[in-house]
């Protein structure tokens, strides 16, 4: 009998079955109720669940331009300790991601850093100002071999621009991920409009201005047969359009950040910048809407939007502070908590909705494969029945703007495994050197 | 308590005893002596990071009559983007050793984030920020109200109070809301609908559209300022319309109640939300309104900084 790289002894796989992973070279070579052979590598991971690497539609990785927030080795570290095979990275760079020449330097830097894959997203039109359309074909035929496309940060909200773009990327294959805020309804927004802002008088950022530009586009995508995602869904009544565009028949996906997930808009009362992103933190009833449309599967995907910021760009006012928040290194944990511990959703959900369709909707072939004989051995060793505090201080990225500072979470990622290397060992990212 | 950031964190015996010890105070100013020694040796910086001259004038005059060393520290049009960042202000004024710092600031919040921050270690008053909340402000109102309409009375108790016009944008009608309510007035907030807040069923106060009907049945009249510039943002058509449907004119004042007072927290667009006939009336109480500002402020820096109050008829 040959020896085999790795074994995973014990682990429970998405589907509930209790089985033994063999691993040779770069992929899942057996999965076996009980491998007795050689092996060279031997994973104990009983009492753990095992799922295909995670993969992220929606990083921001910062680099190329803003090194002090992230880089894309930083990145891909917090990645790997938070299970994941693949980042998407946004485009919203400095220079923005919306030439040839810019995804293939993020392209090449994540395979440099070689923690996971690190797939570009081009940006919908150039230096995302929602006039001209960035050059599509060259990035989708780039080494990057783009296919998701985003301007997002900003709103593609020029009606005309949208419809053109989503007619353009089907020459690709490709999908356009909107970030969906009509900019006259937002003008020096703060925080979610209703009962909390009119208390702590921070402008608001009304649910409508979020509704309407994914009525709007899901009509529009319906009427030139294109493909559409929507990036970071917050609000019950988007919910509502998703589901209605769905059953439609329109190819429409959309996404949910694990913030949004589980924090609400009365966190800001503290002012405390730490809390403020984009789109806002919502109300309790929009976050029971996205648990239930992400468990019923209206929801397709948990994406993180992680991002990361200086600590001067947090440490002020509220209305002076920078949007967004960390999400790498907690994503699986709040899914956990949110949706499995509340009895939600399966496991075999989470890995649909954090790896497999993820990784379809841009159309990373190599990513979100079943965990059987053959496919690409990306995959997450998790203990669902351990906790871990989270401490800002500790975090593998490098900007320490998380929401969850002293939250105590379910669930730890013991190991990860990107294409059969370990980056991940009990819980220790390995350092850039070792691999 | 050690800060003063919001109405919200008074309870109504709070704000009681800052209104009794402002009353004691007001009798001191009217003395031949108007200064007191409490505060000697302590530092008070008024941080103004936005224009405001009334309120740091009036807050400089309280405590230099408690005898309180002051810093005018006038940062103006300060925010990260145009200089030094709150923080690296707060901890300067730490530095410096500031016993309290009163803050004006444009951004929401900008005082809590002082008081919560470990950038300083004393006393936070809260001297507008945004449009939040101007509790000092609300206070002198209360005090104002009820040295007219309730006069010996320590609450508000069986008073209604009519607040027009910018609700949205006022962080007095947000301090005042809070305040009158919990001192057991009735109040009713009167502007076009595109100066209410999304939210605003939720306060403890009624909403109406229709001045007029207002009026008759309300014992005070506190009209807001309107910013030119509201104007520019579709909140109402033109100053003139406003005007008619909100304003409050000689001939809207003839249908006031016998007794009922007129404010304005200032400074005045005379023509606009009030005509000078009715800043200017017997009902008016406006400049008195400064007058009481200077006593509220004294008590509220009497009350942090010495962590006690004065009871009526004490010395």
């Amino acid at each position: 009998m040959n020896s085999i790289d790795v074994v995973i002894k014990g682990a429970k796989l998405p589907n509930g079955t209790v089985s033994d992973i063999c691993i040779q070279g770069e992929h899942v070579v057996d999965v076996v109720k009980d491998y007795s052979g050689p092996a060279t590598h031997v994973v104990e991971a009983t009492g753990c669940v095992v799922l295909p690497g995670l993969v992220d539609l929606h990083t921001h990785l910062r680099e190329p331009g803003r090194e002090d927030a992230e880089t894309v080795l930083s990145g891909s570290q917090a990645g790997a300790k938070g299970g994941f095979t693949a980042l998407s990275a946004m485009a919203n760079t400095s220079p923005v991601a919306d030439t040839a020449g810019v995804v293939e330097q993020v392209y090449r830097l994540g395979q440099e850093a070689g923690y996971l894959d690190v797939f570009p997203i081009g940006a919908v039109t150039q230096g995302l100002r929602g006039e001209a359309l960035s050059e599509i074909g060259a990035m989708a035929d780039s080494v990057a071999r783009v296919r998701v496309f985003s301007d997002d940060g900003h709103c593609v909200s020029d009606p005309l621009v949208m419809r053109r773009a989503l007619e353009y990327i089907k020459k690709f294959d490709g999908v356009v991920a909107q970030h969906a805020q009509d900019p006259r309804m937002t003008v020096d927004s703060q925080m979610n409009e209703g009962i909390v802002s009119a208390r702590l008088g921070l402008k608001g950022w009304p649910a409508v201005a979020e509704e309407a530009i994914i009525a709007r586009d899901v009509l529009l995508t319906d009427h030139v047969n294109s493909r559409l995602h929507i990036c970071h869904l917050t609000t019950a009544g988007g919910v509502e359009i998703i589901r209605w565009a769905k059953a439609r028949g329109i190819d429409v996906t959309a996404e949910v950040t694990p913030h949004h997930l589980l924090l609400t808009d009365d966190l800001a009362g503290s002012y405390d910048p730490v809390y403020k992103v984009n789109p806002p933190l919502r109300t309790e009833h929009d976050v029971h809407a996205l648990r239930e449309a992400l468990a019923d599967g209206t929801i397709d995907i948990v994406a993180t939007d992680h991002a990361p910021h200086p600590l001067e760009a947090k440490e002020c006012e509220w209305q002076e502070a920078a949007f967004g928040m960390l999400g790498l290194e907690t994503a699986l944990s709040i899914v956990q908590k949110t949706m499995i511990d509340s009895g939600m959703m399966s496991w075999e959900q989470v890995a649909e909705r954090m790896s497999l369709t993820p990784a379809r909707i841009g159309r990373y072939a190599d990513q979100g494969q079943q965990l059987a004989k053959g496919a690409f051995a990306n995959l997450v060793v998790i203990n669902p029945t351990k906790s871990w505090r989270v401490d800002r201080d500790l975090v593998l990225s490098n900007s320490s703007n998380t929401p969850y500072h002293g939250h105590e979470l379910p669930g730890v990622v013991e190991h990860t495994f990107f294409k059969g290397k370990q980056t991940v060992i009990n819980g220790e990212v390995i350092s850039k050197g070792a691999k | 308590m050690r800060h003063l950031l919001s109405i919200e964190d008074l309870s109504k015996s709070d704000a009681v005893s800052i209104l009794d010890t402002a009353h004691e105070l007001a009798r001191v100013s009217d003395g031949a002596v108007k200064k007191l020694p409490t505060l000697r040796g302590r530092t008070i910086v008024n941080l103004f990071a936005e224009d405001s001259t009334r309120t740091r004038i009036s807050f400089e005059a309280a405590a230099k009559r408690l005898s309180a060393d002051v810093i005018n520290f006038s940062a103006k049009g300060s925010s990260v983007s145009k200089g030094e960042s709150l923080k690296d202000t707060a901890m300067t004024l730490q530095a410096m050793g500031a016993d309290a710092v009163v803050i004006r600031h444009s951004a929401s919040g900008a005082a809590q984030r002082l008081a919560d921050s470990q950038w300083m270690s004393g006393s936070v008053v809260n001297a507008g920020d945004g449009t939040h909340e101007h509790p000092s402000q609300a206070l002198l109102d209360a005090f104002t109200i009820r040295k007219h309409l309730r006069a010996g009375a320590h609450d508000l108790e069986g008073l209604t109070v009519a607040i027009v016009g910018d609700v949205l944008h006022s962080r007095v009608a947000r301090s005042n809301v809070l305040l009158l309510s919990k001192l057991g007035a009735k109040v009713i907030l009167v502007a076009p609908p595109t100066l209410l807040p999304v939210g605003v069923e939720s306060w403890p106060a009624t909403v109406s559209y229709d001045f007029d009907s207002v009026i008759p049945f309300v014992d005070v009249v506190m009209m807001l300022r309107v910013q030119q510039e509201r104007m520019s943002d579709l909140y109402f058509p033109n100053a003139r319309e406003y005007s008619r449907y909100f304003g409050l004119n000689a001939d809207r004042m003839k249908s006031m109640k016998q007794g009922s007072i007129v404010m304005h927290p200032g400074p005045m667009n005379r023509g606009l939300e009030i005509s000078a006939e009715v800043a200017d009336s017997a009902r008016s109480v406006i400049t008195e309104q400064v007058t009481n500002g200077v006593s509220v402020r004294m008590a509220i820096l009497y009350v942090l900084l010495t962590g006690s109050a004065l009871e009526a008829g004490s010395n």
